[in-house]
């Protein structure tokens, strides 16, 4: 950020500038307003001309040790004084310590006759002694083209700004006029003819019914700019402008560091480490899914951790938060009690875009926290159109990424629509995209929570069953089955009937091994059974085999004792004649 | 808004210039002549150069050089230009009802 402090030769070669001291227009023109030259202030009645004027003015004076006359065309001095005094400017102080000189110069038409020539000789002087006489190094002219009113010849008129302007370049002062817008030129005299250095517009108008200021740099001679419309606020210190580029002159290193989320299983899913420090985490889900839960979870951690969280909360009293958060084991009471911790309700409805993003910025500067928690972003859509809505988180975002603070929103997604769409298009701001749904089961709903996307890690791709205890949150695996994700009792019943299925199993197991056992002790039974029996049928086989043996043999002598007895002369041999084989040739 | 008080007791009238210029030498005789044949022994001028004393410019609201301011008789008139034009001098001054 050093170049904010010396911005005077930054990114325009040789062109010398002076700071305005206004909170955001010095980093909208690189540096300030052209030195030594003059720069136009244009706009209509009310869109803070003066103000600008003598906010250029006093900081000067107060803050660059550079004098400044504020000659006023319109008010009188007094006038100026009380007009500004609410934004903490005193100029009356500042008029008698000698750093500020207030000229008011009242041109009344009907006073005033013309005869003759003339030219505005006076009005040099004045300035010339106003200028003098404080060493001013700076001028204000509010609102020169009054005098187009109050002389009637503007031909003398012309001349003699252009004279004017021309001194003032040369006396070397810094310069802003104011100037009416008009209708046909960019001024209502045309002044933009004779100032051609620097010229911004302002521009109040109403969108959606809510007042928005703007400002632009129309043209910054010498110099490059930022050429937008940048809203801009009229707080109680004065005139603020928010240009969404700021993250463009101070690029930040993306952190490595790794921070746990409060949930041990969620930081698991986030590749065991939990978010990136000075990321943007969206949480986004349906009502009543547990979005502040996660929040407040993170919260916990953080100032455990010591570190200090601011918490917006958009949508409920700080109270009701943290009576809501007690209920599920999370005490956000002692956090703040002991200073890490700080709760802040603005109602979306209280103020336009612009002055929330202008208190967040505030709250961040001054509680210096490095957890900004958002809850719910999508709150904002009351009161803005979502073109601006999505301006004013990249702001933020671009904001708390230069600080190099966690931001963590919550986004209510409504219910029937893409679940997946988040209202205003943050999704591609955030870093870390947590979802959680409703999932509607077998008549109840419970909660399914899962990565979207996580830049820079492993995520897990899984669903996990997300539940609310009153000792916290858990995640729980969710059963994935034929018939898709089971959750909460459907979960319950179904994880049940597996265990039973387990126990059947397991028992079936044991009864087909003991069967088995019993199998085969019975057939080695019968084996023994079977072979005894062999044994016995072989012993009484062979038995008879040798009693049939011993009876044949005995027949045998018995026949030959009876031949032997009857001399009989030989075994008989077969018939003649029958089947002698000389026959058999002759057929 | 022509004043029918003719005869005040004195004309106090103040001539703004910034240094010794044509102009508002020029002036200043206008002034001159126009009082001697309208305002015998009733007027004072008083010239004042605001290079010698500029923080005078911001009591008479003097931003237009020559300009003449009519201190007395009230109201407090102004006539701004080299006062070339007599008869607009008279107007403006009251001496001459406007018509």
């Amino acid at each position: 950020m050093a170049n904010q402090k010396r911005p005077v030769r930054s990114r325009a070669s040789k062109l010398a500038k002076t700071p305005t001291g206004i909170r955001g227009l010095d980093e909208l023109t690189g540096g300030g307003f052209p030195c030594g030259r003059t720069t136009l202030v244009v706009g209509s009645p009310g869109t803070g001309k003066t103000l600008m004027g003598i906010e250029f003015a006093v900081r000067g004076a107060v803050e660059q040790g550079e004098p400044g006359v504020i000659m006023a065309f319109e008010e009188t001095g007094e006038e100026l004084a009380a007009n500004v005094r609410s934004l903490g400017f005193d100029l009356e102080k500042l008029v008698v310590e000698k750093r500020l000189f207030v000229d008011h110069v009242r041109v009344e038409r009907h006073e005033i006759e013309e005869t003759g020539e003339y030219d505005l000789e006076g009005l040099f002087i004045r300035l010339n002694h106003a200028v003098e006489s404080v060493g001013a190094k700076r001028v204000v002219l509010d609102t020169i083209e009054s005098l187009f009113a109050g002389l009637p010849n503007p031909g003398i008129l012309r001349a003699e700004l252009r004279r004017l302007f021309r001194w003032l370049k040369d006396k070397g002062l810094t310069s802003l006029i104011t100037a009416e817008a008009g209708d046909r030129h960019l001024t209502r005299e045309g002044l933009e003819e004779y100032v051609s250095d620097c010229v911004i517009l302002l521009d109040h108008r109403l969108v959606e019914q809510v007042s928005t200021r703007r400002l632009r740099v129309l043209k910054y001679r010498g110099s490059s700019h930022g050429t937008n419309e940048y809203p801009f606020l009229i707080t109680d210190t004065g005139i603020s402008v928010l240009p969404v580029t700021s993250m463009a002159y101070a690029p930040r290193p993306a952190s490595t560091e790794r921070i746990a989320t409060g949930i041990p299983r969620l930081d698991a899913m986030l590749s065991g480490r939990g978010y990136y420090r000075g990321s943007m985490i969206l949480i986004s889900g349906t009502a009543g899914t547990g979005k502040t839960s996660v929040a407040a979870k993170f919260i916990e951690a953080s100032c455990a951790r010591g570190e200090r969280c601011v918490f917006l909360a958009f949508e409920e009293p700080p109270t009701q938060v943290i009576r809501d958060m007690g209920s599920i084991g999370i005490d956000l009471e002692k956090w703040i009690r002991k200073g890490n911790l700080k709760f802040t309700a603005p109602r979306p409805v209280l103020y336009g875009l612009e002055l929330h993003l202008l208190s967040i910025q505030k709250e961040v500067e001054e509680f210096k926290p490095s957890v900004v928690v958002l809850d719910p972003i999508t709150n904002f859509t009351t009161i803005g159109v979502d073109k601006d809505i999505r301006l004013m988180y990249m702001r933020l975002v671009s904001f708390l990424k230069n600080k190099g603070i966690t931001g963590l929103f919550t986004a209510l997604t409504p219910g029937g629509t893409n679940l997946e769409y988040t209202t205003v298009g943050i999704s591609s701001l955030a870093d870390t995209w947590i979802f959680l749904r409703d999932i509607e089961l077998g008549g109840e709903r419970n909660r399914g929570i899962y990565i979207l996307k996580s830049r820079g890690m492993a995520h897990s791709n899984q669903i996990r069953e997300f539940l609310l205890t009153d000792k916290g949150i858990d995640l729980l695996d969710v059963y994935l089955g034929p018939s898709g994700v089971l959750t909460g009792s459907a979960r319950a019943a179904r994880e049940e009937e597996e265990k039973t299925e387990i126990r059947r199993q397991e028992q079936e197991v044991r009864r087909m091994q003991a069967s088995l056992e019993r199998k085969r002790v019975e057939a080695e039974a019968q084996i023994a059974r079977l072979r005894a029996e062999l044994e016995n049928g072989e012993a009484e086989l062979r038995e008879k085999l040798a009693y049939a043996k011993n009876g044949l043999r005995a027949q045998a002598e018995e026949r030959q004792a009876m031949a032997a007895s009857r001399q009989a002369d030989g075994p008989a041999k077969a018939r003649p004649g029958d089947g002698r084989r000389p026959s058999r040739g002759r057929e | 808004m022509p004043i029918k008080k003719r005869n005040p007791k004195t004309w106090e009238l103040r001539l703004y210039v910034a240094g010794q210029t044509p102009k508002s030498l020029f002036a200043f005789a206008n002034l001159k002549r126009i009082c001697e044949d309208h305002l015998t022994g009733r007027y004072r001028i008083e010239v004042i150069d605001l290079l010698e004393s500029p923080h005078l410019a911001k009591g008479d609201q003097i931003f237009a050089i020559p300009t003449l301011v009519r201190k007395l008789p009230p109201p407090l008139k102004k006539i701004i230009g080299d006062l070339s034009n007599t008869e607009r001098v008279l107007v403006g001054l009251d001496i001459r009802p406007a018509r």
